[in-house]
């Protein structure tokens, strides 16, 4: 568990530190995102070395299922922040309704458009109409 | 209250253990009200927590800061949380892959598109610039967004509002929109989610499918990276 913890810390790290270092408009935890499915990649190929290298937690899926219990809970990780939001009603007070209307609004326009044109450009590359479930 | 307990109250109320487990304590009861609708999205968790907490602090006039002491630990998972975005990405990285033009046409729509919906309608409500500068990165992380906003001269805590208010808008939003027009990709459905509303959506994206969740977090990251780039030429060009 804690290999498994100090391997996820040491990739959003580095991730932070290239963001900072290059002044990247990527947060360094997306980086450290793609760090984490670089090793995988590494550790998964055929004739690696890592396997034998690494602690065992890395590799027997120890590391796997912490990712899991992390992911299964993330609605929990934006409460600290979300309360921050009653603490500064205040300050939407003033504009409350106006910004209320925008955020709706925009959020549904962006949902969309997004999920409007994904469906559409699939469509388009798989050739054919129906949706696919999965 | 006798003196007793006021000095154990003082106690408590200054150590992290209180507001960690309050914060705790909060999500369990939501989740356990959310599984009990069948996750209905109007039962969203984060929502839910929310004013649970909000509550207790109210109730107890604890400020927000002294709460936050606490729930730092928490808040500090988001980081790591995000890393481990990485696994669901690489367990399905064959179906990421085959939606590959799908996600960047989307993610340019939708990061251009919802810019120049919240410029424009900030405009039209006559909204001051300081705000409609906040305003324009909200639907990104965080983190991110409130970095676009510093940069621009916006109120990065004003931004750090909107984002949270987006992400819940938008995880309410997504499931009975995407019925409602009939959409049963899972990959679509998840990939508008983490793109309108970041973690919150992402989230909201897992509880409905794995496949959504995985799709969400990628439309999150890129949509960071993308609106960072596009924020300050929309303000540039609509304002």
């Amino acid at each position: 568990m804690i290999a498994s913890l100090a391997l996820i810390l040491l990739a959003q790290l580095v991730g932070e530190a290239l963001a900072r270092g290059f002044g990247l408009p990527v947060p360094g935890p997306v980086i450290g995102m793609g760090l984490m499915v670089g090793f995988l990649f590494l550790r998964d190929a055929r004739r690696s070395p890592l396997p034998r290298l690494l602690p065992a937690p890395l590799t027997d899926g120890t590391l796997e299922a912490m990712a899991k219990g992390l992911l299964v809970n993330l609605s929990l990780l934006f409460v600290p922040a979300g309360v921050g939001v009653v603490g500064r009603l205040d300050l939407i007070r003033t504009q409350g309704l106006k910004l209320a209307v925008i955020l709706l609004v925009s959020t549904a326009v962006s949902l969309l458009t997004t999920v409007l044109v994904f469906r559409g450009v699939m469509r388009l590359v798989e050739g054919r109409g129906p949706d696919r479930d999965s | 209250m006798v003196e007793g307990d006021f000095s154990l109250w003082v106690y408590l109320a200054r150590t992290p253990l209180l507001w960690l487990t309050v914060t705790l304590t909060a999500y369990v009861a939501a989740d356990r009200i959310a599984a009990a609708t069948g996750r209905h999205p109007l039962a969203n968790p984060v929502l839910l927590s929310v004013v649970f907490v909000a509550a207790v602090l109210f109730a107890t006039g604890t400020p927000y800061p002294t709460y936050f002491e606490g729930a730092q630990f928490v808040h500090f998972l988001l980081g790591p949380a995000t890393v481990v975005l990485a696994f669901p990405l690489y367990e399905r990285r064959a179906t990421v892959m085959r939606a590959l033009l799908p996600m960047l046409a989307a993610l340019a729509a939708g990061a251009g598109m919802t810019l120049i919906c919240v410029i424009a309608l900030a405009r039209l409500f006559a909204v001051p610039q300081p705000v409609v500068v906040s305003l324009a990165p909200k639907s990104v992380t965080s983190g991110v967004a409130m970095g676009i906003a510093a940069t621009l001269g916006g109120d990065p805590t004003l931004t750090a509002i909107l984002v949270i208010l987006t992400g819940i808008i938008g995880a309410i939003l997504v499931t009975p929109m995407m019925q409602a027009l009939g959409i049963t990709d899972m990959r679509a459905r998840g990939f508008a989610a983490g793109l309108a509303a970041h973690g919150i959506g992402t989230a909201r994206a897992f509880q409905v499918s794995e496949v959504a969740g995985t799709f969400a977090g990628i439309a999150m990251g890129l949509n960071a990276f993308l609106t960072a780039i596009l924020a300050p030429l929309a303000l540039h060009l609509l304002t």
